[in-house]
């Protein structure tokens, strides 16, 4: 790990006045279980630390006034998981779940899990984001679809893909402005250089807030494919959001892949599938075609396909009340 | 002199009773020191610079800079990364830094400067056509068995080739078949290093080792010492299973800093060294054709088995084919692939797990064939005397332990022919079992034990305790010996100048152990008899030792333990007992079977397997502590389920990098991930009677094979390679 300093602000405010325009030389510390590994191995050097976790604003989750939920982004995942406010959003208590590791859920954060580095062992043995090997390399893991620029990694947020189906938004503080409200739609991004993030932030920006719409009447659900039952990451995963009317058919619908891109998945062709029709599971089953359509493997990822087609089959069906038939 | 023997089962107290560890408690609490929790004043941390290729020359190392980092002490490049030297594998140590601090080390370390030039890199075992493209590939011997032999006329070759043709024209059922089994590593939780201080010109080495009596010579060797200059200590260790029997050339990297310093050296592998470097266990990959009667009794077995052991070859050894079920006509061939990765070392019960993984699964694809239960081929070929097994009584043993196994895991009401069961959704379930062999002699084992005067018991003696239960078991020994409680006496292993005791590995520990404690605990109550008959009045060998107590047999005639001891005088008694291989002794034996059998599902739409049942019936003749013992057979049945379904070394095709050299990407199985694990102790009096025998890696060997049998009835579809990950899965359903 190389030396660095480290800031433990009180106020949002004072995150910004910490925080270097300068891509790379500070780094913000939520929970730490990713970022202190990401330093002990080098992949990433800060010359400055912040700590947002003495920030109180940022650790509470509250029902804001139009009846959206409000959870600050240095919620730990335990206190997001044991919230009755959550309850409505089975789609994300699925998803922390599935992180299955008691120090992970005790120590991780909301936002520190949306913007997590990607697992990809290029990354993580110090080859680069982007690394030129990996089209030919051990990509078993790696992207089946979004994959035709540099970036071949996955984007590892097991939450993201039940936030955007969900429609949720994140509040971003930066120098510029006092705040701004991106949705988690528009928040991540596939990198063309080395040096970028997966996400939009300015190096100068931070998530403080995650806000989640009024449910109205929609179900939601995330199915994860798992190898096994440890801390892994997903073989594959997606999250549904299914908004019916009165007869059940489904009016809107909205389905996102995890694990399977640089960024979480949105499939219109998954929705398109879903919107008008009534849910069975030979719908979903179509869905789940449709949201692969498109996929393009790598040398060694195909079965990613199946498995990533299958998760969306399965949030379906989940998300309309059916049991998935599979584990 | 005292004839050693162990008393009936009837008239045991300690032994065969099930006893906690004694150190359960200072692991749990933390308080039990591992290598890795020894820290001396004004220690140097050693950090290494691993080499980044899996196969390069070295054309500039350049270590100005690290000398200069401010807090680092001392830097030392190896011999084998010297200008001009070729590298094999990645992660290779290169140089190593020793600084104030680890951080000040590593920061060391990220200023070396390194060149090399890159070499043509092959990693790919299982692509035989390839590895012989590559000129990669060596011979790894064979055999060939006829009960038939050539005439005197016949042309030995062609006859052979005839026969073998004869033999599977003749044959009823003909399965041809691809199996495998990467390779995985040892991936020890505590990695390989030690921490280590000169005192007085000698070399004290605190060391994660199995082999705490025999690494005081390596050190010696290496540092120009005599064994009675060093002393290598290790009272608890994280993990070995056969990698940790020697100190490695970064031990003595750090006695050589820490002499050249004059300062204590903590040097311990960073986790993806320890994957990288530290042992890894050979891959194996066959095609197989055989042939069985109207039966399934196997008639002939045609193999070709390749795989990889590292850089210089080697690989699953030819000598183990076909494993256990063994026709009495066969031919196996081995090939050896020189990959570059590091080399491997022993990892519990060599070449037996790979073996088994790779031939028992073919032997259940003739029941599969067939649509007969695999029970019943397994039990047809062991009738038929088509057995290879360490065990003197191996078919009988298989058999009575295979319908205890049946019974524990409902084998007759669960069974259906492979791919023949009802489905649940897209779950379908599965049996599979597999047999499997091991030695287990005791090894050597000397100890010293003395008894004071004060009734105290102390033994010293320089084995290990690994997790197993070691001290417990010697514990047990000596209590059940004199009569006493197993907190009564006091245990001491873990230091190489205790008495010799041999290496902890091929299961030898346990028989080695109670062997030498046992014999000088004779010795001892001998002695001790002479002087407690005077005071009884009773003839010496009409005393026994019960209950704390010293006891004229069959009466109430008695003086305390205490008290006996007190006749001793002033000065304890010294007894040392020695135990050699090969020794004649009723003590300890060697040979065990052992029957696994799982219960799985498998998600058909994902590939994913979970376990749901998992039963092993294991024989280990007499069982000291059934408690440590059944926790031996767990800890194997856990490490089985990793390498069936998780496990595996992943490299990069192009560049040889080990990818997943990190315990975030090498996955294992967890908690959730094991099922009902079921272990039955088959310890009838034909078994107790051939005294204590190790259990230490038997029960690893037959994990893998049991369970792709068990996916193999669920699916009817072989998935030819473990692990078997759910690519592995779908692929071979997509195939089939
Ligand atoms: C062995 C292991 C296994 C894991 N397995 C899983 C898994 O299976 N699934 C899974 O989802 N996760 C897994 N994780 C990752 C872990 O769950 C996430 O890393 C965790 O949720 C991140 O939260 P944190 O608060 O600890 O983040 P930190 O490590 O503190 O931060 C993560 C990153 O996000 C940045 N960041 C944090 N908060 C903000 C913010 N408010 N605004 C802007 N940037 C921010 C940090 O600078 C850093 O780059 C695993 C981690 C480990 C070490």
């Amino acid at each position: 790990m190389k030396a660095f300093e480290y800031a433990s602000p009180r106020t949002e405010a004072e995150i910004v006045d910490l925080l270097s325009a300068e891509p790379g030389k500070t780094e913000i510390l939520a929970g730490g279980t990713d970022l202190v590994g990401l330093m002990k191995k080098m992949i990433v050097t800060p010359d400055r630390v912040v700590n947002i976790m003495d920030v109180p604003t940022l650790r509470s989750i509250d029902e804001l006034p139009d009846g959206s939920v409000s959870i600050g982004a240095a919620v730990t995942l335990d206190d997001v998981l044991a919230h009755p406010y959550i309850d409505i959003y089975p789609a994300i208590k699925q998803a922390i779940r599935g992180i299955s590791s008691m120090q992970l859920q005790a120590q991780g954060t909301l936002g520190g899990e949306v913007c997590q580095r990607p697992r990809c062992w290029f990354y993580r043995n110090g080859d680069g984001l982007l690394s030129p090997d990996v089209a030919e390399g051990a990509n078993e893991f790696h992207a089946i679809l979004g994959n035709s620029g540099p970036a071949k990694f996955v984007n590892s947020s097991r939450i993201a893909p039940a936030l955007i189906a969900l429609d949720a938004q994140l509040r971003v503080v930066g120098p510029e402005e006092d705040e701004q409200f991106v949705p988690v739609a528009a928040f991540f991004r596939s990198p063309h250089r080395e040096g970028q993030r997966e996400h939009v932030l300015e190096p100068n920006q931070f998530v403080s807030h995650i806000l989640l719409p009024p449910i109205e009447g929609r179900t939601c659900a995330t199915y994860e494919v798992r190898h096994g039952e440890g801390p892994d990451y997903p073989l594959a995963a997606a999250a549904a959001a299914l908004q019916f009317d009165g007869f059940g058919i489904v009016r809107d619908a909205n389905v996102v892949l995890g694990q399977v891109a640089p960024m979480p998945w949105i499939s219109q062709e998954a929705a398109d599938v879903l919107r008008g029709r009534k849910v069975d599971e030979a719908l979903a089953e179509t869905a789940g075609q449709a949201a692969v359509s498109r996929a393009t493997p790598l040398s060694q990822n195909e079965f990613k396909v199946q498995l990533a087609k299958v998760a969306v089959k399965r949030a379906i069906l989940l998300a309309a009340g059916y049991e998935t038939g599979g584990f | 002199m005292a004839v050693y023997s162990w008393p009936s089962r009837e008239a045991t107290a300690v032994i065969g009773k099930e006893y906690d560890r004694l150190d359960g408690l200072a692991k749990v609490t933390g308080a039990a020191k591992y290598t890795y929790d020894v820290n001396l004043k004004n220690q140097l941390v050693a950090v290494a610079l691993g080499c980044p290729h899996a196969h390069c020359k070295i054309t500039k190392l350049d270590v100005a800079a690290a000398e200069k980092t401010p807090g680092v002490v001392a830097v030392h490049i190896f011999e084998h990364a010297a200008v001009g030297s070729e590298v094999q594998w990645q992660g290779e140590l290169l140089a190593v830094v020793a600084a104030e601090s680890e951080a000040a080390a590593r920061a060391g370390v990220d200023t070396i400067k390194l060149e090399f030039e890159e070499l043509d890199v092959f990693t790919e075992d299982e692509n035989l056509d390839a590895a012989e493209k590559a000129e990669r590939t060596g011979k790894g011997g064979g055999k060939t068995e006829l009960e038939r032999e050539p005439g005197d006329d016949d042309d030995e070759d062609e006859f052979i080739e005839q026969e073998i043709a004869r033999l599977f024209k003749a044959s009823k059922y003909v399965v041809e078949g691809y199996y495998g089994i990467d390779a995985i590593t040892h991936c020890c939780l505590e990695p390989h290093g030690s921490t280590v201080e000169w005192k007085d010109g000698k070399l004290v080495a605190y060391l994660s080792t199995q082999n705490v009596s025999g690494t005081d010579e390596g050190f010696a060797r290496d540092l120009k010492l005599t064994s009675d200059d060093v002393e290598v200590k290790c009272d608890y260790i994280g993990g070995g299973f056969g990698s940790k029997f020697a100190p490695d050339y970064w031990a003595v990297a750090a006695a050589k800093i820490s002499k050249e310093t004059g300062r204590p050296v903590k040097f311990l592998l960073s986790r993806d060294q320890e994957l990288k470097i530290a042992g890894n266990r050979p891959s194996g990959y066959m095609r197989v054709r055989l042939g069985a009667d109207e039966n399934g009794v196997l008639t002939i077995w045609d193999s070709h088995h390749w795989g990889t052991a590292g850089y210089k070859g080697g690989g699953v050894s030819q000598t183990v084919m076909p494993y256990v079920i063994r026709p009495k006509n066969y031919r196996r061939i081995a090939t050896t692939i020189k990959s570059n990765t590091a080399q491997s070392r022993a990892w519990r019960a060599p070449n037996h797990p790979q073996a088994c993984a790779m031939s028992q699964t073919a032997i259940d694809d003739v029941a599969a064939k067939m649509g007969a239960n695999s029970y019943d081929v397994f039990a047809a070929n062991l009738r038929a005397g088509n057995v290879d097994s360490q065990h003197p009584d191996a078919a009988n043993t298989y058999l009575a332990e295979m319908a205890r196994g049946a019974a524990l895991i409902d084998w007759k009401a669960n069974w259906h022919a492979h791919g023949k069961g009802k489905s649940r959704g897209s779950i379908v379930d599965g049996l599979g079992m597999a047999l499997h062999t091991w030695g287990g002699t005791a090894n050597n084992s000397d100890c010293r034990l003395k008894i004071s005067p004060d009734g105290g018991v102390e033994s010293f003696c320089g084995s290990q305790d690994l997790g197993t239960g070691t001290r417990t078991v010697i514990a047990q020994v000596l209590a059940e010996t004199f009569g006493l409680g197993i907190r009564d006496v006091r245990v001491n292993v873990g230091s190489s100048k205790y008495p010799a005791s041999g290496a902890s590995g091929g299961s030898t520990t346990v028989g080695g152990v109670s062997e030498s404690h046992r014999r000088a605990g004779q010795d001892a109550l001998e002695k001790i008899f002479e002087l407690a008959a005077k005071e009884l009045g009773a003839a010496a060998n009409s005393l026994e030792a019960v209950g704390g107590k010293v006891r004229v047999k069959g009466t109430d005639k008695a003086i305390s333990w205490k008290k006996a001891c007190t006749l001793l005088g002033l000065k304890p008694l010294e007894v040392t007992a020695s135990y050699k291989r090969g020794d004649q002794s009723t003590l300890s034996s060697s040979g065990v079977c052992g029957v696994q059998m799982a219960h799985v599902e498998v998600d058909k739409e994902t590939g994913v397997i979970k376990v749901k049942k998992f039963v092993a019936v294991q024989d280990q003749g007499l069982v000291i502590n059934p408690k440590t013992c059944k926790s031996q057979i767990y800890g194997a049945m856990i490490m089985g389920i990793a390498a069936a379904l998780y496990e595996r070394r992943i490299t990069d095709p192009k560049s040889g990098a080990f990818v997943n050299a990190e315990l975030a990407d090498y996955k294992l199985a967890r908690l959730g991930d094991v099922g009902d694990l079921v272990v039955d102790l088959y310890e009838p009096e034909s078994e107790r009677s051939r005294g204590v025998i190790g259990n230490g890696e038997p029960p690893a060997i037959s994990p893998k094979a049991a369970i792709a049998n068990a996916v193999a009835n669920a699916l009817g579809v072989r998935v030819p390679v473990i692990p078997l990950t759910p690519k592995r899965v779908l692929d071979a359903l997509a195939k089939a």
